[in-house]
């Protein structure tokens, strides 16, 4: 199912200033943006009724170790110095260390990261093509017996939790034809065959929420453009329905299609918390949901970051996109 | 035309949808009274039992009535998420219409700070709340709402903005009306339909962000059970094709289908995704 | 010879959401002999446009031509199939639309856009099409002829993208060209410059050409034959002499009344006690600077007198600031410089340290009928908001004062428990006032009330407005871009131009010479109901200007770089003084009102 569009702050047509001007004022806004992203998160974690020392120790620990462990973790200090600390840590790259493990947390999503970023890189260079497509093909024939079907269908397809697919899916190609492990193991890949058989089933489940959602949002932006004026008048000129929608419609519709692409993509960000804790795969998401059953914090507060961070990146980049495709943006 | 007359012109998808959501919203008012079997009752000696005529849908992990389970989580489901969509609904629809009528700074200031949560990916921001505070139903209803205000807020305020450039707000305001009433009576009535159609979608986020929850054991705690508990607790049986896996999970589909089918329809256009 | 289109009995139909069919053109016929402009004229809604449309085979989403035949140039365009039709649009028939700021595709650039059509039927290389574009871009009188297709939309003026699509349409030699009201959405002053650019191409090209106009003075200069449309049937055609000046069927003799508004009510004297005073002006939007002036500034230095009873007219294009001086008198936006007093009492110019009272006696009317009701409301309810507001009436008091303002604005009681859009154009346009009246105000402001109204619609409109006046002295601010229509209404009127108030006068003095240099380029430019009104215009506003060198200083006249008669060394080094008049006319120019008196009575320039 989509999140609710989420987009930078700002609409595009406002911003009267020249190009490098504009580039650099995006940035900068998602910079702040993420600045109060991360104030946020660590309001919340660290409004803790309990205590982590205390939770650590367990309920028998003495009060003189609780102290100490406290004060290992600085957790003695106000709140806004704490706040400050940690900001200055995450520029550096230092997330503090984990309650349980205690190890640099750093170091325990870098093992992790990779691996999830690879689940959505091959997530993402599967489900746009093919999203894509299909949206711009159910545009054109708008109305019709196949855009009906179409629209029916990935309606459905939105509002399917990824928990549903993944379980059909394992019972499907697992249990029943045997072809794939349940259990996504993506430490040893060595061969194509190995990649598919580990990635298959992940992948498969999170193209089948963003692909059905990604082509009704490049659908919508697609027929947006062709009830425009300038669509009559170049069927008006004899161009073919096909040459009005890929050479008319659409390069007007790169801006929302970019922001529906990123939305999406960055939904796979929610999607691999499911997706990873069912096939059991070794990325961020399982270690922040871990870190959470066992209220890990520092742990906690890295994740978050890193994927709050993914989301405004993905968001960023469309919004660069929309404006190198605006003449109006590019030449004044 | 009357919300009563639109229905009755609803195309068939819409109607399926209707029915879906009647059925659904039945179920979660009076399904614990159907209930054929108490809810924490073992009543078979067969663990992920399939179908019978004893057990409608089957058994779970410990023999106890799936149909009866269902029902139960099923009130939880829906009450729970229309608890928050109509919270993250109202809040985000009553703060969009002081921001717009108020505009300049106060417009400025609230938005920028809706932005920044709307940054938080609603999954994220379930998983920091449940590690900080704990899972409670309390703190996951004030989670989604938290998650979805900011949404709300961002249609409502379109709508809002969009509304007070007509003239006949321009009309009220040169008339010296003052802006509760400029709100309330003049923009207010035209934003209704629309967000009536956003509080559905809100709905169905809801119910997937709290069954996700739940899918990974974070969301309503034993001996509560949503239908995304049933999911988690009944996943062992998985590999048998147990009908206590599937039911549960295509119970959430079902629910989440029917709302976008019937929004879908009344909408009249393809806007599930532009939320 | 055969005519080169024949059309018959051609019916088009629409399917309405509640799945009925709606009959938009109901057997309707014409021929077109080769070389020859049929007009096709009538309201909004007369089905003129569904008609031009459907001479290149198309019809619009949801509608459906059902019975007919068109012929083309030997073609029968109703039976071809897709590719057929694709062949004969932009190759037989070239279509130019009404607001070609929308009809050109705002990520392409414009040559590409105009020799689209040419490479898509093959009737020429993109280097042969160019050359060709530029040859026409030079015809039309655009400038820059070489350079301009390398531009967007968005970089060029109104004027000059509907020009280009004029280039755009007759870039394959078409046989038939269809201008679908190609001038509408201009100011008048550009609309002249369009208006002889397509008809120099026309002209020479010896093109067949269908003209979709509601305004039967733009027809009579572009036109060989009238087709008159009224609710999809053709009620008369005839040749152009033939319909404007022997009308035979009632609507079209309604239509040639209507085009040429007469003035309604005596003139009133001079001396009179002032109700509303603007004195030296100054407003605008955006972030205040320092000394207090906002970014944009729209009006500049605007002084200005309402008296009790007069109306006065404020005219000028589109972006002159005619609006929010308006808006600046409601309260809407807020004067930077300058004060506002109503009856003799300084007037805030913010909202909010206005009185009921103040609110009470100075009601607006805006232009858009269809935006300016409450859509949520039914008009009871609209017309009893300002009656509970201002005086307190509810209940059956309020109820009989609202059938007595329907009375007074010509509508049925029966409209009261309706909603606005089970109302046509004209009845939400009296509502609207009504909604005014309800408050029982001393004035009235009009901010274009009839623009957005057809003009048989518009006429009924102008003369409530003068019964008003006459039945309840109530005053008026007619805010215009039509001066025959401002000229029709009010006893004064003042010509805006970029935000300076350039002229001012009495009804009668503004009928001729001196004018400001813009007010007479405006005021000639205004089509007159009459055969060769184009060609018979005068030099002074047909010689093209060169432009002026560098960006203009402020505070000099704004006018300059359009000017005829501007006088180097004075006019581009000071500010234009304010010459006045015995009886209160006021002009702002560097050139003597003698001269300009002389220059505009026809001499020479």
């Amino acid at each position: 199912m989509p999140e609710p569009a989420r987009g930078l702050p700002g609409a595009l047509g406002r911003f009267r200033g020249s190009l490098p001007a504009l580039v650099v004022q995006r940035v900068a806004v998602g910079l702040v943006t993420l600045v109060v992203v991360s104030a946020i998160i660590f309001a919340i974690t660290s409004l803790l009724p309990g205590d982590a020392a205390q939770a650590i120790l367990g309920q028998a620990a003495t009060p003189e170790a609780v102290a100490a462990l406290r004060a290992q973790y600085g957790l003695d200090q106000p709140g806004p110095l704490r706040y400050l600390h940690w900001l200055a840590g995450l520029a550096t790259g230092d997330l503090g260390r984990s309650y349980t493990a205690g190890v640099p947390v750093a170091d325990l999503i870098a093992g992790r990261l990779p691996k999830s970023l690879m689940l959505a890189a091959t997530t993402a260079a599967v489900s746009v093509p093919i999203a894509l497509t299909i949206g711009i093909v159910s545009a054109m024939m708008r109305g019709g017996p196949v855009d009906r079907a179409l629209n029916l269908i990935t309606l459905c397809m939105v509002a399917v939790p990824e928990f549903l697919v993944a379980t059909i899916a394992v019972l499907v190609f697992a249990v029943k034809l045997g072809w794939l492990s349940a259990l996504s193991n993506a430490m040893d890949i060595a061969t194509p065959t190995q990649f598919v058989r580990a990635y298959a089933m992940p992948v498969f489940t999170l193209c089948f929420v963003i692909i059905a959602q990604m082509a009704r949002m490049t659908r919508a932006a697609v027929i947006d453009q062709l009830s425009a004026s300038y669509v009559e008048m170049a069927l008006l000129k004899g161009a073919r329905p096909a040459r009005v929608a890929l050479r008319h419609a659409l390069p007007n519709a790169i801006g929302p299609i970019a922001n529906a692409v990123a939305l999406s993509v960055s939904y796979l960000l929610g999607g691999v918390v499911i997706v990873e804790a069912i096939f059991s795969y070794p990325g961020v998401a399982t270690l922040m949901v871990d870190a959470v059953t066992n209220r890990d914090m520092p742990i906690v507060q890295g994740c978050a970051m890193i994927f709050c961070a993914g989301y405004l990146l993905l968001v960023l980049a469309a919004d660069l996109i929309a404006i190198a495709a605006n003449p109006r943006l590019r030449h004044r | 035309m009357s919300a009563v007359a639109r229905l009755a012109t609803l195309p068939w998808p819409g109607r399926i949808g209707l029915a879906i959501v009647a059925f659904w919203l039945a179920m979660a008012a009076f399904g614990g009274f159907l209930a054929p079997h108490d809810v924490g009752a073992i009543v078979s000696q067969d663990v992920f039992g399939a179908f019978s005529a004893r057990h409608p849908l089957g058994t779970d992990y410990l023999g106890r009535d799936m149909l009866s389970r269902i029902l139960h989580g099923s009130r939880f489901t829906i009450g729970l998420a229309l608890a928050a969509a109509l919270a993250a609904s109202t809040c985000g629809t009553a703060i969009a219409l002081v921001a717009a009528t108020a505009g300049g700074w106060v417009d400025e200031a609230v938005s920028r700070v809706m932005d920044a949560f709307i940054s938080i990916p609603s999954k994220m921001l379930a998983l920091v709340m449940v590690a900080a505070f704990g899972s409670s139903p309390a703190l996951l209803i004030l989670t989604a709402a938290l998650s979805y205000t900011p949404g709300a807020f961002r249609i409502a305020r379109a709508l809002a903005v969009n509304v007070r450039t007509l003239d006949f707000v321009q009309a009220a305001r040169a008339r010296g009306e003052g802006l509760p009433y400029i709100a309330a009576v003049e923009i207010l009535p035209n934003m209704v339909n629309p967000m009536l159609a956003d509080f559905g979608l809100r709905f169905v986020f809801v119910v997937l962000l709290l069954s996700g929850m739940s899918f990974l054991g974070l969301g309503v705690q034993p001996p509560d059970a949503d239908l995304g508990s049933l999911v988690r607790e009944n996943i062992s049986g998985l590999f048998e094709g147990a009908p206590a896996v599937i039911v549960p999970a295509a119970a959430i589909a079902t629910l989440t289908v029917g709302v976008n089918m019937l929004i879908d329809s009344v909408s009249g256009r393809a806007r599930a995704v532009e939320a | 010879m055969d005519p080169l289109v024949r059309v018959e009995g051609l019916r088009i139909t629409a399917r309405k959401p509640t799945g009925e069919a709606a009959v938009l053109v109901d057997d309707v016929g014409f021929e077109i002999p080769k070389g020859e402009v049929l007009a096709l004229i009538g309201e909004s809604g007369s089905g003129k446009t569904t008609v031009a449309l459907s001479l290149l085979g198309y019809a619009r989403p949801g509608c459906r031509i059902e019975s007919g035949r068109i012929v083309v140039d030997g073609i029968d365009v109703l039976s071809l199939d897709d590719e057929g039709r694709y062949g004969l649009r932009g190759r037989k028939v070239a279509y130019i639309a009404q607001s070609a700021a929308a009809a050109f595709n705002p990520m392409k650039p414009l040559m590409d856009q105009v020799i689209e059509a040419a490479l898509i039927h093959g009737t020429a290389t993109r280097a042969a099409a160019e050359a060709k574009a530029v040859a026409l871009f030079a015809d039309l009188a655009l400038p820059d002829p070489g350079g301009i297709g390398r531009r967007y939309p968005h970089q060029v003026s109104g004027g000059q993208l509907q020009r280009l699509m004029a280039a755009m349409a007759l870039i394959t030699d078409p046989g038939l060209v269809v201008l679908d009201e190609p001038t509408t959405a201009l100011d008048v002053t550009t609309q002249i410059e369009v208006l002889r650019a397509f008809r120099a191409v026309v002209r020479d090209r010896g093109a067949t050409a269908v003209y979709v106009s509601h305004d039967l003075a733009v027809v009579a200069q572009m036109a060989d034959r009238i087709v008159v449309l009224n609710g999809g049937r053709a009620r008369e055609s005839g040749t152009v002499d033939q319909v404007i000046n022997h009308p035979r069927d009632e609507y079209t003799r309604r239509l040639v009344a209507a085009a040429a508004p007469q003035p309604r009510g005596e003139p009133r004297g001079a001396v009179e006690t002032p109700l509303l005073e603007v004195r030296a002006l100054v407003a605008g939007y955006g972030r205040l600077d320092r000394d207090g002036l906002p970014a944009a500034r729209v009006l500049e230095d605007i002084d200005l007198t309402i008296a009790r009873g007069a109306a006065v007219g404020v005219i000028g294009e589109s972006g002159c600031g005619k609006t929010t001086l308006a808006r600046v008198i409601a309260g809407l936006v807020p004067a930077a410089r300058g004060d506002v007093r109503f009856d003799g009492q300084p007037l805030p110019t913010d909202l909010r340290h206005r009185s009921r009272e103040q609110f009470r006696r100075i009601q607006i009317v805006f232009q858009n009928a269809d935006t300016v009701l409450n859509p949520a409301h039914s008009i009871e309810r609209i017309l009893a908001r300002p009656l509970a507001f201002y005086r307190g009436l509810r209940g059956e008091a309020a109820r009989a004062r609202i059938a007595q303002l329907l009375d007074l604005v010509k509508l049925p009681a029966s409209v009261a428990s309706r909603r606005p859009s089970e109302l046509s154009g004209g009845q939400k346009q009296r509502v609207n006032l009504a909604r005014a009246l309800a408050a029982d105000p001393d004035l009235i402001l009009c901010d274009e009330v009839t623009s957005a109204l057809d003009t048989v619609v518009g006429a009924a409109i102008l003369d409530l407005l003068a019964d008003l006046r006459r039945e309840l002295g109530v005053s008026y601010l007619f805010i215009s871009h039509d001066i025959s229509t401002v000229r029709a209404v009010c006893d004064e009127v003042v010509v805006l131009y970029a935000g300076r108030k350039v002229d001012a006068g009495d009804r009668a003095a503004m009928g001729h010479p001196p004018f400001h240099p813009y007010a007479d380029l405006l005021i000639a430019s205004v089509p007159a109901l009459r055969i060769g009104w184009l060609d018979a215009l005068p030099r002074r506003l047909a010689a093209s200007l060169p432009p002026v060198g560098e960006a203009l200083d402020e505070g000099l006249c704004p006018f300059l770089p359009r000017c005829a008669v501007r006088r180097a060394g004075r006019c581009d080094t000071t500010p234009a003084p304010k010459q006045v008049l015995p009886g209160g006319r006021e002009i702002l120019c560097h050139v003597s009102l003698d001269e300009l008196a002389r220059i505009q009575s026809g001499g020479a320039a």
